[in-house]
């Protein structure tokens, strides 16, 4: 009885198979990424604004307080973009004939809003409250990164489930003093785990069974 | 289920003709809990004058929250020390008379009450941004910047009169002179 298969058929064989496992490794890689990257995520991406607002100008440079302008953060969910007016309280003076303001004027003058892109975006199911987050002692950049070095505004994390559910397991790693919360030069002690189970204690921060369980944030 | 037809704060709408879902209270509106009747607290005024006792408590606990608003709101042009050489003020906006004088030290506390209020000159008021309570505090805090650059010596305590006539403390050879990079002034004698 003659072969059924030739002699190269056992390397077309092993071939095949590492072609198969290459393919099926990349479509995995793929996945991941779109998953978890930037593409999904906007992480890192500057969005286009009606006017190209510097927070490192204004918070790294001048020195603003977040709160200047976010003036319901400490006790709201929403931590407020300001109305044109506060724009206007410098600006009526300052760079009061820039081009790059004529959208801000126009709104003064009119009463029209600004339209500005919103850069952190979460999905409509989830219930964030910026106001407890503050009570309990998390600094504005453990979740927006270093504003104060960001010519314009971008996500500085990845605002996804797991990276929120990687401090509600163990806020220890990230909790400050509630005088630090604004300080945009804070850096974290070398006890930082120490401290933070102490301001654990200090804010009555809930066990994380309590602030993990899906209706803390899904309700 | 990412974007619920639903509104969330400042999601624009089609259905109001400024496209706003955020809507203003009707005029004449009262809140629960905010018929604000008491003229020396939400007006700083009694009878059309301005009030010259503060109208709420005097607590530390007042001062600290004051100095903290005052930081946030009144440092960028009226300075921390409250001399009116603030960052904004040096990046051009018109410089704002300084607290240490004798207007505004004799000024009764309603005065920057209704400043904080209705704003004066170029400065624009602060009434969004500051609520009642919290303008009390700065002005309480106001009082206290004051006192701190016009204390008269009699209010040091006993046990430190001594000091007063101490000379300065200075780094004699530093003072003065441009900081070397690396040379770390203690934070009172910082030029």
């Amino acid at each position: 009885m003659p072969q059924l298969f030739p002699h190269s058929a056992n390397s077309s064989v092993r071939v095949s198979l590492v072609i198969l496992v290459t393919v099926v490794a990349a479509l995995a890689w793929v996945g991941v990424s779109y998953q978890y990257g930037p593409y999904t995520t906007r992480q890192g991406q500057t969005r286009e604004q009606p006017v190209p607002f510097s927070h490192a100008h204004h918070v790294g440079g001048l020195g603003l307080d977040c709160r200047y302008c976010h003036t319901s953060v400490e006790g709201s969910s929403f931590a407020g973009i300001p109305p044109t007016k506060t724009c206007m309280n410098c600006h009526a003076q300052i760079w009061s004939g820039s081009s790059m303001l004529a959208p801000v004027r126009d709104s003064f003058r009119t009463g029209e809003s600004i339209r500005w892109t919103k850069v952190h975006d979460l999905p409509d199911f989830v219930y964030f409250q910026h106001d407890i987050h503050i009570a309990k002692g998390v600094g504005c950049q453990s979740c927006h990164g270093d504003v104060d070095r960001m010519p314009l505004m971008y996500q500085a994390k990845s605002l996804q489930m797991r990276w929120c559910l990687d401090c509600h397991r163990a806020p220890e790693k990230y909790l400050r003093p509630k005088d630090q919360i604004f300080n945009t030069e804070y850096t974290y002690p070398a006890n930082q785990l120490a401290l933070g189970r102490q301001l654990i204690q200090q804010y009555h921060v809930r066990s994380p069974q309590d602030i993990t369980s899906c209706s803390t944030c899904h309700h | 289920m990412y974007n619920q037809p639903k509104y969330v704060p400042m999601r624009p709408s089609t259905f109001f003709r400024d496209g706003r879902s955020e809507r203003p209270a009707v005029p004449g509106t009262v809140a629960r809990d905010e018929l604000n009747d008491n003229d020396a607290v939400y007006q700083g005024r009694v009878g059309g004058s301005l009030v010259d006792t503060l109208p709420v408590p005097l607590t530390p606990e007042l001062l600290a929250r004051g100095r903290e608003r005052y930081n946030i709101f009144c440092a960028p042009c009226h300075a921390r020390v409250g001399d009116g050489n603030g960052m904004i003020v040096q990046r051009g906006f018109s410089r704002p008379p300084t607290f240490h004088q004798d207007r505004l030290r004799n000024a009764p506390v309603g005065h920057f009450f209704d400043v904080i209020t209705h704003g004066w000159g170029a400065m624009p008021d602060y009434a969004a941004q500051v609520p009642v309570a919290d303008r009390w505090a700065i002005v309480a805090y106001i009082r206290a910047l004051q006192l701190s650059q016009h204390a008269p010596a009699s209010l040091v305590p006993a046990d430190h009169q001594a000091d007063l006539n101490q000379p300065l403390r200075l780094p004699a050879t530093e003072f003065g002179k441009a900081a070397p990079h690396g040379v770390d002034y203690p934070k009172e004698v910082q030029p």
